[in-house]
């Protein structure tokens, strides 16, 4: 097998395949309406909700008291999350708040610092993770994710429960306009991924079914 | 393949016709996805101009095509992905085999794709001892039936909940048979899990490859695709060569025309880009990342330019879900990989018409795929392109097997036809023999192929030419 003259011929029979002289009508997309601040929360906590992804408008500095309220709600016992991406540091703070007996009830932080290959056990008997977001997207309704060294891909994905803190700054138009005011083209991460709820199916007989391989389960901390 | 030796659509169509459970289910089905598709679409306009912008993106792409597949490996190279380019599909099993062996790889686990069932990669890889595990709900309830999948985007759905919980309850130890379709998923869940955190390489498609960035694109809502794309070591992708995209703008259109017609969403649950392996620092995602590129057949649709028109598709299947045929038939009469209008003129191309071209005739070009296509494909056009090409060799047929149906009856037949609309004397006495004894051909010999299934049309006794001739014309 040479995959090299494999390549020299497919090109060469796309070269000579005359698709040059394809016609391209001019036809531009649409493009998603302009929202205002709170109407772009709204549409979000409206699409997403629609969804079964569990909107809180939270104030900006008054989130993590809401994750708390959450943990214990839900019951969680180890809650994954990245210590130095940018709201590893208030998570920490809130659970160390409040003097020795204030974190009764509230799951164990684990932190995410560890290859996967020495942390896979670990990183699959969670309840839940915890990641911040680039950025949401209104027309649509999903929140965007650029995972780092800090906070993994996997993060997202493995525990039963992912939880997302949004800046509602940070919500736009669309994915396209996102795109364009950002100049993802100069740029991509290893990997971007746009999350609208939890993992679902309806692969047997049409009926709903969440959470059948990615999390049950999703919570968005909108930060106003 | 074997399936396609012994492949016999009437055959195949007489039994799905039979088979009520199918009918029931097919029918079920694809009234919820035509309806979720036009909940998702109310404005008539909008999705107009949305689906000419997706044709447009989509013949732009074409008309680079040999350019932007040079850029696109370029920077999927610049960015640590590796590329490789294969001919047909017995290349590019070769080339995964290859991946795996350096890999010492025994398993693999795999996210939904239509170009590797168009491989047959699972049997290929069954073949060399590798077992290739489909992830999808739905693929992998059919791959524990060992059967193929019947949709492009619900590979299941012929199947009813106690069917599923049958085979669960049959082919994984210890499960006890439940048709409680939320623990039918959690013991889907339990076993792939499982083999998720083992597998040392993950294979999976691709809807859309960006040129402009080197980025993979893919789309959907299970979380089964993220897992096979990030959580094993190596990373194989899999995509026809039709798949590339200029630009990072050319897709929020187009994945809003994909999951729109696909299954009537918004947005998928997840969309996932990938532009690299692990880079130095990160903590997941696999080390390495292969890209194949299959070309098999593609190079040659794309020299015909009305033919080139079906490599604008974007796999949404949304013209399965609208057609009267394949609501009755279902995916497996087909005997193909890509069943439905799309497959029944993509096989076809790629498989010549003797082995494939009977797929051409299960149209009542009715015009309801071209009416939703995304991307405005032309559907019952090259259909009806594909059958002239069955007959006749001549005004630049390029489809192998061309003219494989031509017979001395027909182009006789055909002939006299011409005769009989061109010479006035025997284009009357042709109407004065029909008016006389139309209705009184015999319902046997090969007419009855015809009138089998058809209602006989009715002469009347006089020509409508005879009368205006005669009587003149009322209310000129």
């Amino acid at each position: 097998m040479n995959s090299q003259a494999s390549r020299e011929r497919i090109l060469a029979r796309l070269r000579s395949s005359g698709t040059e002289q394809t016609t391209v009508p001019v036809a531009p997309a649409p493009e998603a309406p302009s929202l205002d601040r709170e109407d772009k929360i709204a549409r979000m906590t409206e699409l997403m909700g629609a969804i079964r992804t569990e909107v809180h408008v939270v104030a900006a500095d008054d989130w993590p008291n809401k994750l708390k309220e959450l943990a214990r709600e839900k019951g969680w016992k180890r809650l994954l999350y990245g210590p130095d991406s940018p709201i590893g540091p208030d998570v920490e703070a809130a659970w160390t708040a409040g003097g020795e007996d204030h974190g009764d009830g509230l799951p164990k932080l684990i932190p995410y610092t560890e290859p996967v290959e020495r942390f896979k056990e670990n990183l699959f008997g969670m309840d839940a993770g915890i990641t911040s977001c680039r950025g949401g997207v209104a027309d649509t309704g999903a929140v965007v994710l650029w995972p780092t060294p800090e906070e993994p891909r996997l993060l997202s994905l493995v525990p039963p429960v992912h939880v997302a803190v949004l800046d509602a700054d940070t919500i736009h138009d669309s994915l396209a306009e996102m795109m364009a005011v950002e100049n993802w083209a100069g740029g991509m991460p290893t990997n971007a991924l746009l999350i609208s709820g939890p993992s679902k199916t309806a692969d047997i007989e049409f009926t709903l079914v969440f959470g059948v391989h990615g999390p049950k389960e999703m919570v968005v901390l909108i930060r106003k | 393949m074997e399936a396609e030796k012994t492949f016999d659509f009437e055959n195949n169509i007489e039994k799905a016709l039979r088979d009520d459970r199918l009918r029931k289910n097919l029918r079920n089905a694809m009234d919820i996805l035509v309806e979720k598709r036009r909940s998702v679409f109310p404005d008539r306009e909008h999705l107009e101009r949305l689906r000419a912008a997706g044709n447009a993106i989509k013949r732009r792409a074409l008309k680079q095509l040999p350019c932007l597949l040079e850029q696109l490996e370029a920077n999927c190279t610049k960015n640590g992905i590796q590329v490789h380019w294969a001919e047909d599909t017995a290349e590019a099993n070769g080339i995964v085999l290859d991946i795996l062996r350096r890999h010492d790889a025994k398993e693999v686990v795999k996210g939904k794709s239509m170009v590797s069932e168009e491989m047959h990669l699972n049997h290929f890889l069954q073949t060399h001892g590798i077992d290739a595990l489909e992830t999808d709900l739905g693929e992998f309830i059919i791959q524990l039936n060992h059967e193929t999948p019947s949709h492009i985007i619900v590979p299941a759905i012929h199947k009813n909940r106690d069917e599923v919980a049958a085979i669960f309850q049959e082919k994984i130890p210890d499960t006890p048979y439940t048709e409680n379709v939320e623990e039918l998923t959690a013991i889907a869940r339990r076993v792939l899990r499982e083999r998720f955190a083992r597998a040392k390489v993950g294979l999976s498609g691709v809807n859309f490859a960006i040129a402009e960035t080197g980025t993979l694109l893919l789309v959907e809502n299970e979380g089964n695709g993220r897992m096979c794309t990030t959580v094993p070591e190596v990373h194989v992708a899999v995509m026809g060569l039709e798949k590339v995209l200029e630009k990072l703008s050319d897709v929020p259109p187009l994945l809003r025309l994909l999951t729109g017609s696909a299954t009537g969403q918004l947005i998928t649950t997840y969309v996932n880009m990938i532009t690299s392996p692990r880079r130095q620092g990160e903590k997941d995602g696999p080390r390495e990342v292969h890209l194949i590129l299959l070309d098999n057949g593609r190079s040659h649709i794309l020299s015909d330019p009305e033919f080139r028109q079906t490599l604008l598709c974007i796999r949404c299947g949304t013209c399965l879900n609208h057609c009267p045929v394949y609501v009755r038939i279902g995916g497996h009469a087909y005997g193909h990989v890509y069943p439905g209008p799309i497959g029944k003129i993509l096989t076809p191309q790629m498989e010549g018409l003797r082995r494939a071209g009977v797929l051409a005739t299960a149209s009542s070009l009715c015009g309801a795929c071209a009416e939703v296509c995304p991307v405005q494909i032309p559907i019952p056009a090259l259909i009806r392109r594909l059958r002239r090409e069955s007959y006749d060799t001549g005004d630049g047929a390029t489809v192998a097997d061309a003219g494989y149906r031509s017979n001395l009856a027909e182009t006789l037949i055909w002939k006299g036809w011409e005769l009989a609309n061109t010479v006035p004397a025997l284009n009357r006495l042709g109407t004065r023999l029909a008016g006389a004894v139309g209705d009184k051909m015999p319902n046997r010999g090969p007419l009855k192929a015809w009138t089998r299934v058809r209602t006989a049309p009715k002469f009347a006794a006089k020509s409508l030419h005879d009368r205006v001739g005669k009587e003149g014309v009322k209310n000129e």
